[in-house]
């Protein structure tokens, strides 16, 4: 049963397999355990997160694609929920809509992207992303009166997963519409992990690895590469699009900041690195340790910076101002010593 | 005679100004192993990379089945039955040996774009994949990442890779070149054996000549990019155009059925 969940792909590692379902555990039990809204915003920004960055793993870890344009894929599911939902009014029937718009113009744009340029080189790739993700977050901030420009735009979500809204459960009493909308995410994170590791566990993810480790031998085999690196450029912008729909269902906001900056490409990429590419699980590690890291890191600094106030230089370097730079010497610090990742180091045992 | 499974028509590739293939033209026909010898850089790899489509000619044609191939990508000539063991290992390297090999089976059966079965519940292309990594004698090593593999075992799993392939033309370039005493007799069997079904167009390029002699056919020898020979092995290895083109020194000073190694 679990293992057919799997898809076969069990973790491997004792250590692992406690940590993935320790963060499971607590992800679903987040709305019990956790009454304050940062921790429950957390808890659903790591939902949303590892639905993306899992979607940057098929693509970069599995397939040897990378990619700058995955932020404006995520842009795309959550602009077009957000602004169904602002233009049309909070109703399931707009957030569908808006949902299914930003899936074709993702699909799509994925499609065009990869057919165009993914015959020719890698870097060639990675410009092409970085060019059309650049010109799409401009487009975005420019086009103020209909996406809300730099503000971006804050909207109403239907009734049911309004916080003033109160359903009565049987069994459970009566809960709120924002512990629905979690559950809504977090329901949906899963479905999609689950998905995702089923993909790359299927006959087509095998090829898509063969394609990473030699795509000159996977064609003398007769497979089609050019067919194979675009189909996985639309799942995963297919997988992005639906994150960022989630993220705007939970934060009922939609703006530049939020889904479109490079700073959140770089953020994707880290956790991709940190988790372990081409490891699915390393997409929930990844996810989890860095936005708990950038919830609570600064708030822990500040803490060790007061109480060593009477210090030389230390109250300094822990200024909450320096997360970034910590941030920045943990990841080259994990790098070095796991190259493969947390979940690679821990398969190794 | 019947139709050739594979022809080449005044097949030429110039890089620069260097005609590595120099019109050549060829048939090949089921049941016959053909082995092609020449000196090293005279076109052999080159000319295999013309037919199963890495490269494409700068002028003449490919034709497998009678059907011209020419325009089509290395891809699409595979699943038209063109199986290639390279001569330089060309494997994928962290994938297990059966992995290679049953990307190898799925190739043949098609069924790649399936993104929604599982990899390990298709029971039939496990086994099948199974039957050829015992083949080439690496039924101990079968879990083992292809990277991690010594040489001898590097090639078998690339000719392996080939067979799983199950395509009508196999094309072996050099396929026991480095390898242990102990191995090549495995690589030589699976040749034979394929050899002894019949029905299959095999091109061999092989250095070692009493190889050659044993199994070939007929023997093409390729100089500077240009057939110079084409017929019976035992004529074209006694010709003198032979000794003099492919052997390049004068035959009295070789030692006989030893081939210019590099
Ligand atoms: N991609 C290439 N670009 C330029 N020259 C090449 C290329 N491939 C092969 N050659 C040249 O073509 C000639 C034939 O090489 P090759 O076919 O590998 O010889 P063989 O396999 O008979 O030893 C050599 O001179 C080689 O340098
Ligand atoms: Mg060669």
């Amino acid at each position: 049963m679990i293992k057919t969940l799997l898809s076969g792909d069990l973790p491997r590692s004792r250590l692992l397999s406690g940590l993935l379902v320790l963060i499971l555990a607590t992800l679903a039990a987040a709305p019990l355990l956790f009454p304050g809204a940062q921790a429950i915003n957390t808890a659903a920004k790591i939902c949303v997160f590892v639905v993306l960055v899992a979607s940057y793993d098929l693509l970069l870890g599995y397939t040897g694609i990378v990619s700058f344009a995955h932020t404006m894929f995520y842009g795309l599911g959550g602009y077009g929920v957000g602004l169904a939902l602002y233009s049309w009014g909070p109703t399931w029937a707009s957030a569908l809509a808006g949902l299914t718009i930003a899936l074709f113009a993702g699909l799509a744009l994925a499609f065009l992207i990869g057919l165009f340029s993914l015959r020719v080189r890698a870097i060639f790739f990675a410009m092409v992303t970085l060019a059309v993700a650049s010109a799409f977050a401009i487009l975005a901030a420019q086009l103020s009166s209909f996406t809300g420009g730099e503000d971006g735009r804050s909207f109403r979500i239907p009734e049911l997963l309004r916080a003033d809204a109160l359903i009565e459960l049987p069994f459970v009493g009566p809960i709120t519409g924002r512990t629905i909308t979690y559950y809504v995410v977090f329901l949906s994170a899963l479905a999609s992990f689950l998905g995702a590791l089923r993909i790359v566990n299927s006959p087509f993810g095998r090829v898509l690895q063969a394609i990473r480790e030699n795509d000159f031998r996977a064609e003398a085999l007769g497979y089609r590469t050019i067919f194979y690196r675009t189909s996985a450029n639309c799942l995963a912008a297919g997988m992005a699009v639906f994150a960022g729909a989630l993220n705007s269902l939970w934060f009922r906001y939609t703006g530049p900041d939020t889904t479109l900056s490079f700073a959140i490409m770089l953020d994707i990429l880290l956790m991709v690195v940190i988790g372990g590419m081409g490891t699915m699980y390393g997409a929930v590690i990844g996810a989890t340790l860095f936005i708990v890291a950038q919830n609570y890191l600064q708030k822990l600094m500040g803490a060790a910076a007061k109480s060593t106030e009477a210090l030389p230089l230390l109250p300094h370097l822990l200024h909450p101002d320096r997360w970034l730079l910590w941030l920045g010497v943990l990841f080259v610090l994990s790098v070095y010593f796991f190259p493969t990742g947390i979940v690679g180091k821990l398969r190794q045992g | 005679m019947s139709r050739p499974v594979l022809e080449t028509k005044g097949l030429t590739i110039r890089f620069g100004g260097h005609v590595a293939v120099d019109s050549v033209s060829a048939a090949f026909h089921a049941g016959t192993l053909t082995a092609i010898v020449g000196p090293n850089g005279a076109g052999k790899t080159t000319y295999f990379n013309l037919i199963s489509g890495q490269l494409s000619a700068t002028a003449g044609s490919v034709l497998i089945d009678g059907v011209e191939v020419t325009n089509f990508g290395a891809a699409r000539r595979a699943r038209s039955g063109i199986g290639r063991a390279f001569q330089l290992t060309n494997l994928f390297p962290n994938l297990t040996v059966h992995e290679n090999v049953r990307l190898a089976v799925q190739a043949r059966a098609g069924g790649g774009a399936n993104i929604f079965s599982r990899w390990d519940s298709r029971r039939d292309w496990i086994k099948q994949a199974d039957r050829f990594i015992e083949a080439a004698n690496l039924t101990d090593k079968h879990a083992t990442a292809a990277m991690a593999l010594p040489h001898g075992d590097k090639r078998k799993l690339e000719v392996a890779i080939m067979m799983a392939l199950e395509p009508h033309v196999f094309m072996f370039d050099e396929p026991t070149a480095g390898m242990s005493v102990d191995d090549v007799p495995v690589i030589l069997d699976l040749i034979k054996k394929l050899k002894a079904g019949g029905d299959k167009t095999i091109l061999l390029v092989e250095h070692k000549m009493e190889v050659v002699k044993s199994l070939a056919d007929r023997i093409l020898v390729l100089h500077n990019g240009r057939l110079v020979a084409d017929g019976d092995p035992a004529k074209v290895i006694g010709s003198t155009v032979v000794q003099a083109a492919y052997l390049g020194i004068p035959a009295g000073r070789r030692r006989p059925g030893e081939a210019p190694h590099g």
